[in-house]
């Protein structure tokens, strides 16, 4: 579904991408681990078109996206959330979600109808925000919403833009106990109807969710495969899985 | 109910009864005021769309209200009186000449819009001083005005007003219904947060560049009727101060808001008219007031009327 193919990026003398390659099927859910500055979210970025590449290729499905801008690359299919949440701060809850349903849903050169009244799109939004867990959070700012909920917001907005393929640059990061259990519940729901490749720090939603897992250091891939491999892998453990794991 | 709506209908159904009560009270020398202040009101409007919906301050805006003035003028001078002839050639000359600068500007974004927009402008105001044949520096006096249908009816007094009233109108609801709409709600979530829109799968600088073309044409709308008004055309209308006070109007009134831009407008018309009328040095008043509004009324002078406003934006 998602294939990287010999993926490089420098800022400056620093390779941030060394020549990864990686492809993530169809239902499957293809971990990215690595200690911090690693290059994951750089490798994120250039996928979702933040980033360019220096040299190799993105490709969705059959389709080389690699010089499509990033809104080309959210219509052709590819959803994100970002490490540090990003959301429409102003807006509800409910409409942060029917912004990105409208996207994907008819002309947004329309000058004179409310988008408010959409009833269309404000219910298929409720619809995922129920999906998520925020149904009782509709008419908040989303300014308003806690960390918690702005991860699962965040995932939201994703989801409305009906995504072939889902980036997660770690959704965890800065969740509870209780809140990380419910959100590797809805990962778990999610991977059923979208691929996902997810960039984590928390090891246990990682075993949980990956179907397959790369570990990412200095900009490169040192080891990739099944978790159960790749936790027996010594060069992967010694870079970062450590002895805890 | 729709507060704002309420508002926006009162101001509006007391400017309507003005030009029936001003000569009752013995003061329709107040009517010009009005006027001035509709004026101001129709460019702070437009101008509030890409600054309060959209989030790009220009500070070229006024340039827009000189470029449409001078359009006008100049076809006076050639012999097109017809209004609405005139009114298509502005908006024709202000569109085109906001497309070019726009996609030149939106190549940037905050300060350096601020600053790119800025320099536009002033290119805009140069370029209207040099026009020797129209007047230079000086200006130039009008010796025809515009016609509407061969009739001389909106050249002055409540002709002219209720014209004015009319594009006042239709600027407050269109601006407003743009700003709710679909394109808008593209417009309001790019001011947000620019790379979100994007990701959702948004060409944010398309969106950008249409309402700053929209904003631009009814800029040039309101120079038409200045000249209307004044029968004279100058350039210091478009001079960088004027987008300065035009600025000024929509954050006092309060940024994207129904009738903030409105209450801006025609608050610093009549604040200067009073307060001028019996200090000389009435700006030693309007520069502490305006600070006190600003820091004790983060919502403008809207926010003061219809406190949940915000959410709306
Ligand atoms: N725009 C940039 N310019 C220069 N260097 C950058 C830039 N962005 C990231 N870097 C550097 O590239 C390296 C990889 O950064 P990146 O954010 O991809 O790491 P990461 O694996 O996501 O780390 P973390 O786990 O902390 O999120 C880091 O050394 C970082 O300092
Ligand atoms: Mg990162």
């Amino acid at each position: 579904m998602l294939a990287i193919e010999n993926l490089n990026k420098s800022f400056g003398a620093l390779r941030v991408t060394r020549d990864v390659s990686l492809s993530v099927s169809r239902g499957q859910c293809h971990a990215v681990i690595g200690p911090n500055g690693a290059g994951k979210t750089t490798l994120i970025h250039q996928i979702s078109g933040v980033l360019r590449q220096d040299s190799g290729r993105v490709l969705l499905g059959e389709r080389d996206v690699s010089h499509l801008s990033v809104w080309e690359r959210a219509q052709a299919g590819l959803g994100r959330t970002f490490q540090i949440t990003s959301v429409l701060p102003t807006f509800s809850v409910q409409e942060n979600v029917a912004t990105a349903l409208q996207a994907k849903t008819g002309s947004s050169l329309r000058f004179f109808a409310p988008a408010a009244d959409e009833a269309a799109l404000n219910d298929r939004a409720q619809t995922i925000l129920s999906r998520v867990g925020l149904a009782d959070r509709t008419d908040l700012p989303a300014g308003n919403l806690s960390h918690g909920e702005l991860r699962l917001l965040e995932i939201a907005i994703a989801l409305a833009g009906s995504p072939k393929f889902l980036l997660l640059d770690e959704p965890m990061a800065g969740l509870g106990k209780t809140e990380s259990m419910a959100l590797i519940d809805l990962l778990n729901d999610l991977r059923a109807d979208f691929p996902i490749l997810l960039v984590e720090h928390d090891m246990d939603a990682v075993f949980q969710l990956a179907d397959a897992l790369s570990v990412l250091v200095d900009g490169e891939i040192i080891a990739t495969g099944a978790p159960s491999e790749v936790r027996e892998n010594p060069q992967a453990r010694a870079a970062y899985l450590g002895d805890g794991a | 109910m729709d507060r704002g709506l309420v508002i926006g209908g009162v101001i509006f159904a007391f400017l309507l009864a003005m030009p029936v009560l001003l000569p009752i009270v013995g003061a329709e020398y107040l009517t010009g005021l009005l006027i001035k202040a509709m004026l101001l009101a129709i460019a702070a409007i437009s101008l509030d769309l890409i600054i309060g919906h959209g989030g790009m301050v220009s500070l070229g805006h006024a340039a827009f209200i000189g470029v449409g003035a001078y359009t006008t003028a100049i076809g006076l001078q050639s012999g097109i009186e017809e209004i609405f002839v005139l009114l298509a050639i502005t908006l024709g000359a202000t569109g085109a000449i906001a497309l070019v600068t726009g996609i030149l500007a939106l190549r940037t974004s905050g300060v350096y819009f601020l600053m790119i927009t800025l320099a536009f402008g002033q290119m805009i105001y140069f370029t209207l001083t040099s026009l020797a044949a129209y007047g230079g520096d000086d200006g130039l006096t009008l010796w025809s005005l515009a016609t509407l249908f061969g009739s001389d009816i909106v050249q002055d007094g409540r002709g002219l007003f209720f014209f004015v009233f009319a594009a006042l109108l239709l600027t407050w609801i269109g601006v407003w219904r743009v700003s709710q709409s679909r394109f808008g709600r593209v417009l309001r979530a790019a001011r947000d947060n620019p790379q979100r829109a994007e990701v959702m799968g948004y060409p944010v600088a398309r969106y950008q560049l249409i309402a700053y073309v929209i904003a631009a044409c009814i800029a040039g709308v309101s120079g038409l009727l200045l000249v209307q008004y004044a029968e004279f055309v100058s350039p210091s209308i478009a001079a960088w101060q004027r987008s300065g006070d035009l600025i000024v109007a929509i954050v006092l009134g309060g940024l994207g808001s129904r009738n903030g831009a409105l209450l801006g407008a025609f608050f610093i018309v009549i604040m200067e008219e009073f307060l001028s009328s019996f200090l000389h040095e009435w700006r030693l008043i309007y520069g502490p007031l305006l600070v006190l509004l600003v820091l004790f009324a983060k919502g403008g002078l809207n926010d003061l009327l219809q406190p949940t406003s915000r959410e709306a934006s």
